[in-house]
C-alpha cells in the first residue's frame, strides 16, 4: 500500500498529466502492466475447481457436508435468478445452484449462471485501481491505491461541477453497479444516466407497447408462456437467449401441446420446436404482421367483445389494413398466403391464450417502435393482454428508499438535448449522450465526463466513430468493471469492481406473477483489491461532499433497514435468500368488470393519437428496407445459450463450452464461394469495414441464402482478455449502417450486409 | 433396481447447462467433459429439422468397458451404474477404446473418468446434477424396475430410442422422440 504522502505527490503528477491529455486519449492495454496475465495458461484447464478430487471409493462430494451455502442472485444477465453460492472451508466457490423458492428460476440456473464461478475465478480480472499516466512520452496505466484513484476522480468531478455544472457528468450503466452510481450522480446533480439496454435493445419494444396498452411488457416479461396455447415468436429465439423463466415456460408449453409459430430467417432452436416455421425474408416483418391483422379482421377471427370493451380506433385500423392481404404480403415476405392464413387461424383458435411475443432486442431497422406496435395491435385483437396464457398483470413490492436528503434538481437533463428529436424516448438513448459529448464547431460539448459501469460500450454501441470522438473529447472517463474489457483501455481511471459473488447489492424486488424479494450478499471476501460498487460510490460521494447521501458504514445496514420496513430482515433473508409475497390483485382481467388501461383515454390504442400528435404514423406502416447487393448477405446476429454478450466472453468455464462464434451460411452460398466447412474467412461489410479476425464457417441448411448469422459478443481485440482475444468476430464492427428510430432513438442494426474475404486482408488490429 | 435416464429431445434446447453443472459438481477439468450435447440437422432449407441430444455414458447393461478392464477398476455398482475406481485404474485406456459412445476420457491425473450418474447425489436421494439443473426439465432419472417411477411412466407413454443399439451394449439412456 502507498503511504498517504506518496499518494498526494503522485496524485498531483498524474493530475497534470491527465490535463495535458485533452487532445488524444490513447488506447492502453492493461497487459502492458503485466498484471496477472501470466498466471493462466497451464493452470487454466483446472481453473475454478477447488473441489477435492474424487475419493478412492467413488464417493465424490462426501465433503459436501463442510460446505456453506450463501444466498445470491445471478448477475450474468438481467434475469437475476436467485441462487446459492457453495463455498468450501478454504473460501473457494465451487458451484452455484438455483434457489428452489425463486419463481424466476425454480431452482435451476441457466448455463451462464451455473458457470458464474468462472467470473469469480477468471485470472484476467481487474485487480487494482489504475491511473493513466504519461511515461517517457507514452500513455500507460500505473497501479494506484484506492485512496489515490478515488481522490483523483473526486477532484476531477469537483472541477467539472464548478466549471460546467454537475449536469456535465454522465453515467453509462448495465446491471447492479448502475443503481449505486445512479444514486451518486443524482446526488451530485445530474440525470444524464443511460443504459444500452434502452436504445440498443428493448427500448423500441417498450415504447411500442406503452403506446398501445399504456405499459410495457417489463423485465422479466409478463408473458404467460406457461399457460399459453399458442406462442408466436418473431425473431425472438428463446432457448438461445436463455432468459431463464421464459425457457422453462416454453418447455412447459411444449409439454402442454401449445402451438409454436416462429418467424425467423434462421431455423432457430425455437423454430425447430415449432409447428410452423416461417422463414421470412428479413426486414419484412411488418408486412407479415399487417397481413395477419388483415386476416383476423376480414375473416372475422378477432375477439369482438374484448376489442369493443377495451380498445379504441378499430374502425380506422380496419379501413387501414384492408389492402394488406396475405397475397400482398407474399410478394414481400416470401411467405405463402396459405401459411399466413393458417397461422392467423391458429392464433385465433387459441385466443385469448395466445402470445405474440414482442421479443427483447428490438432495435433492427429503425421502424422498430412501429413493428412493436403491430405486435401489440395483434395481441389486442386476440384479447391476450390481461388474459391467462397471454400477458398477465404483474404485481411487485417497492422497497422504501433508505433515507437521504432530496436530490438536487439539475438545471438541465438529457431531455433538453433532444432538440425535438425522439419525442417518445422515456429513457436516455446512449447515442444521444455520446453525441452530446462531442464538441461541434465552436460549441463546447455539453457533457464532459463519463462514468461507465459494467458495460463494454465498445461492443455494445454500433456508432464507433461518434463513440471514439466522444471519448477523445472528454475531460474525465472513469470505467468501473470486473474485467479488462475494451472500454477500460480508454479510461483515465479504471476501478476494479468485485464480482457479484463477493458483494452486497440492492435487494432484488421483482414484479411478476408474484412479488419476490431476494438477497445478494458476499459469499467470500473480495479478491485482490477489488471493491463493491456501493463502496466505490460511497467513497466518491464522501469526497465530493455528499456524505449525507451515504449515511451508513456498510451496505448491509441499508438492506436491513429496507427489509425491516416490509416485515423481513437481513437475518431472515440470509437464511432463505428468497421471500415470496402473496399478491393482492388479480393477474388477469376479471370478466364483467371494467379495466382502465394506463393510456391517456384508459383504452387500448389500436389507433395511436399520441403517435399522430408527435407526427408519426398512428397505424404501423410497412417500409421497404434496402436489400443486399449481389455477393452480399444480410448480417443477422443473436445469442448463444452459454454466453451473455461480451460479459461472459472471457469466462473460462463458458469459453470451454463455446470458445468462438461461427458464421452460418447456407450450403448454396458456400458452393458459390467455394467455401468449405470449418474454413476461416474474414467478413467485410457494405461500407468496407473488415472484421478484426477470421471466423469459422458453419455451412447449414438452417438459414436462408440471403442472410448470414453470427452470435454477438465475440471477436475481442483486447489482449488482456486471454480467453476471448481473437476468437471469432464482433458483429458490431460490421454494423456501420445504423437506422435510427425517429420515435425514440433506437439504433436499428440489421441493415448491414457482408461479403466474404477468403484471404487474410492483413488488417492491423489495435490490441 | 435399474437406474436409467430418459431425455426429451422435443424439449432440450441444447443449452449445455447439463455439461457445466456436471463440470462444477464433479470437478471435471476444463477442456474435458462427462456429458456433452450433439445437434443433428436433417433435410434441406426450408424443410429442415434438428435433434438436440445431451449425451453421456449409457451405463450399458452389457458393458464392453467393464469386460475389457484388466484391473477391475471399471465395474458395475448397484442399480447398474458403471463406475471406475480411481485408485485401481492404471490409465491403460482399454475401456476408452472399447466404448462405442466415446463416453470416457483420460483424466490428467492419470485415471479414466466418465459419468457416474452422480452416484454421490443419487445415494442421498438427489437427482444427478445435470437432471437437477436442466432449465427445460427434459431429463428424467430413476429406477426402471419401479413401476411408479417417473421414468417408467414416461417411457410407457412416449416413443423413444437409444443410441447405437446395433453395438449390442443395451444402453440405458433413452431419447424421447
Ligand atoms: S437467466 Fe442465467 S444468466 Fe440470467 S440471471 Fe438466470 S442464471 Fe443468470
Ligand atoms: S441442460 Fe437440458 S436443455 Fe440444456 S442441453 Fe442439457 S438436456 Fe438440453
Ligand atoms: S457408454 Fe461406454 S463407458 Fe458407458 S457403460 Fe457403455 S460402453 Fe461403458
Amino acid at each position: 500500500m502507498h503511504q498517504i504522502s506518496d499518494v498526494c505527490q503522485t496524485m498531483n503528477e498524474s493530475h497534470n498529466e491527465l490535463f495535458q491529455m485533452k487532445t488524444r486519449r490513447d488506447f492502453i492495454k492493461i497487459s502492458a502492466l503485466g498484471l496477472g496475465a501470466a498466471a493462466l495458461t497451464a493452470g487454466a484447464s483446472k481453473m475454478g475447481m477447488g473441489f477435492p478430487l474424487l475419493g478412492s471409493e467413488n464417493e465424490p462430494g462426501s465433503e459436501e457436508n463442510t460446505l456453506r451455502r450463501v444466498p445470491t442472485y445471478c448477475e450474468v444477465c438481467f434475469w437475476k435468478c436467485a441462487g446459492w453460492a457453495h463455498v468450501t472451508e478454504d473460501g473457494n466457490i465451487i458451484k452455484i445452484t438455483g434457489n428452489d423458492d425463486d419463481p424466476q428460476c425454480n431452482g435451476r440456473l441457466c448455463p451462464r449462471g451455473t458457470g458464474g464461478v468462472g467470473m469469480f475465478n477468471d485470472p484476467d480480472r481487474l485487480k487494482t485501481p489504475l491511473i493513466r499516466v504519461v511515461k517517457d512520452g507514452e500513455q500507460t496505466y500505473r497501479e494506484a491505491s484506492w485512496e489515490e484513484a478515488l481522490s483523483l476522480i473526486a477532484s476531477k468531478m469537483s472541477d467539472l461541477r464548478s466549471k460546467y455544472g454537475p449536469e456535465s457528468m454522465a453515467l453509462f450503466m448495465h446491471g447492479a453497479p448502475g443503481t449505486h452510481f445512479s444514486h451518486l450522480l443524482k446526488a451530485y446533480g445530474t440525470l444524464n444516466l443511460a443504459a444500452p439496454s434502452f436504445a440498443q435493445c428493448r427500448g423500441p419494444r417498450d415504447v411500442g407497447f406503452e403506446a398501445t396498452f399504456g405499459e410495457s411488457v417489463s423485465s422479466p416479461e409478463v408473458t404467460d408462456i406457461r399457460d399459453t396455447r399458442c406462442l408466436v415468436l418473431i425473431g425472438s429465439h428463446i432457448g438461445e437467449n436463455m432468459h431463464n423463466g421464459q425457457v422453462q415456460e416454453m418447455s412447459q408449453a411444449i409439454d402442454n401441446g401449445a402451438v409454436i409459430i416462429t418467424v425467423d430467417p434462421r431455423l432457430s432452436t425455437a423454430a425447430s420446436k415449432s409447428k410452423y416455421w416461417l422463414p421470412i425474408k428479413p426486414s419484412t416483418d411488418i408486412a407479415l404482421l399487417l397481413s395477419w391483422i388483415h386476416v383476423l379482421i376480414y375473416d372475422d377471427l378477432y375477439n369482438k367483445e374484448y376489442v369493443s370493451t377495451y380498445a379504441e380506433g378499430f374502425d380506422e385500423l380496419k379501413a387501414y389494413v384492408k389492402k394488406f392481404t396475405p397475397e400482398w404480403a407474399y410478394g414481400i415476405t416470401t411467405l405463402k398466403p396459405d401459411l399466413i392464413r393458417n397461422t392467423a387461424r391458429e392464433m385465433a383458435n387459441a385466443a385469448p391464450s395466445v402470445i405474440i411475443h414482442p421479443g427483447r432486442h428490438a432495435a433492427w431497422y429503425g421502424d422498430d417502435v412501429q413493428r412493436s406496435r403491430a405486435m401489440a395491435i395483434l395481441n389486442a385483437l386476440l384479447g391476450s393482454w390481461g388474459n391467462r396464457g397471454g400477458f398477465f398483470f404483474k404485481e411487485g413490492i417497492k422497497l422504501p428508499e433508505f433515507p437521504h436528503p432530496e436530490y438536487p434538481k439539475p438545471a438541465w437533463t438529457w431531455k433538453d438535448l433532444l432538440n425535438g428529436k425522439y419525442p417518445m424516448a422515456n429513457e436516455a438513448p446512449t447515442n444521444l449522450v455520446i453525441e452530446s459529448s462531442i464538441p461541434t464547431g465552436d460549441q463546447e460539448a455539453k457533457i464532459k465526463g463519463w462514468i461507465v459501469a459494467g458495460t463494454n460500450l465498445i461492443s455494445a454501441i454500433p456508432l464507433k466513430e461518434e463513440l471514439s470522438k466522444a471519448m477523445q473529447s472528454l475531460e474525465l472517463l472513469v470505467v468501473v468493471d470486473t474485467m479488462p474489457m475494451e472500454i477500460t483501455g480508454y479510461a483515465d481511471v479504471v476501478l476494479p469492481e468485485c464480482t457479484y459473488l463477493e458483494r452486497y447489492d440492492d435487494i432484488r424486488a421483482t414484479s411478476h406473477r408474484e412479488p419476490t424479494l431476494c438477497l445478494r450478499m458476499p459469499a467470500v471476501e473480495a479478491k485482490n483489491q477489488t471493491k463493491p460498487a456501493w463502496w466505490i460510490a460511497k467513497q466518491l460521494g464522501e469526497r465530493l461532499g455528499l456524505g449525507a447521501y451515504f449515511n451508513y458504514t456498510d451496505f448491509s445496514e441499508v438492506l436491513d433497514w429496507q427489509l425491516k420496513q416490509v416485515g423481513s430482515s437481513l437475518d431472515e433473508m440470509k437464511r432463505i435468500g428468497v421471500k415470496k409475497l402473496s399478491r393482492e390483485s388479480s393477474p388477469y382481467l376479471e370478466p364483467g368488470t371494467s379495466h382502465t388501461f394506463k393510456t391517456a383515454s384508459g383504452k387500448i390504442q389500436l389507433y395511436s393519437h399520441e403517435l399522430a400528435e408527435a407526427g408519426f404514423d398512428p397505424l404501423p406502416a410497412f417500409t421497404k428496407h434496402p436489400e443486399p447487393e449481389e455477393g452480399f448477405y444480410r448480417l443477422i446476429y443473436g445469442r448463444a445459450p452459454m454466453h451473455t454478450f461480451s460479459r461472459t466472453a472471457n469466462n473460462p468455464n463458458l469459453v470451454a463450452l463455446m470458445p468462438e462464434n461461427s458464421v452460418w451460411i447456407n450450403p448454396q452460398v458456400a458452393k458459390i464461394w467455394g467455401i468449405k466447412k470449418d474454413q476461416y474467412v474474414w467478413l467485410k461489410n457494405q461500407d468496407g469495414a473488415v472484421s478484426n479476425f477470421a471466423v469459422k464457417v458453419r455451412i447449414t441448411e438452417r438459414i436462408r441464402w440471403d442472410s448470414v448469422y453470427i452470435v454477438h459478443g465475440f471477436g475481442h481485440h483486447h489482449k488482456p482478455l486471454h480467453f476471448a482475444y481473437g476468437r471469432g468476430v464482433n458483429d458490431t464492427e460490421l454494423i456501420t449502417n445504423v437506422m435510427m428510430d425517429p420515435i425514440m432513438g433506437g439504433t436499428g442494426m440489421r441493415g448491414n450486409f457482408i461479403t466474404f474475404l477468403t484471404e487474410d486482408p492483413g488488417k492491423e488490429v489495435e490490441a | 433396481m435399474r437406474y436409467a435416464m430418459a431425455i426429451d429431445t422435443k424439449k432440450c434446447v441444447g443449452c449445455s447447462d447439463c455439461v457445466i453443472a456436471c463440470q462444477t459438481e464433479n470437478n471435471v477439468p476444463l477442456g474435458f467433459c462427462r456429458d456433452w450435447v450433439t445437434e443433428t440437422v436433417d433435410g434441406t432449407y426450408p424443410n429442415v429439422s434438428i435433434e438436440l441430444r445431451s449425451e453421456r455414458c449409457n451405463h450399458c447393461d452389457n458393458s464392453p468397458c467393464v469386460r475389457c478392464c484388466p484391473t477391475g477398476a471399471s465395474h458395475i455398482e448397484d442399480g447398474g451404474i458403471v463406475l471406475v475406481t480411481q485408485n485401481k485404474c492404471i490409465g491403460c485406456g482399454a475401456c476408452i477404446q472399447a466404448c462405442p459412445y466415446e463416453a470416457r476420457y483420460s483424466h490428467p491425473d492419470g485415471y479414466v473418468d466418465k459419468c457416474t450418474f452422480c452416484i454421490h447425489r443419487v445415494r442421498k436421494g438427489d437427482k444427478p446434477a445435470c437432471v437437477a439443473v436442466c432449465p427445460t426439465r427434459c431429463m428424467y432419472f430413476g429406477d426402471l424396475e419401479d413401476p411408479n417411477s417417473e421414468i417408467t411412466n414416461v417411457l410407457k407413454n412416449r416413443k423413444f430410442k437409444a443410441l447405437a443399439p446395433e453395438a449390442g451394449t443395451n444402453p440405458q439412456i433413452y431419447y424421447l422422440i
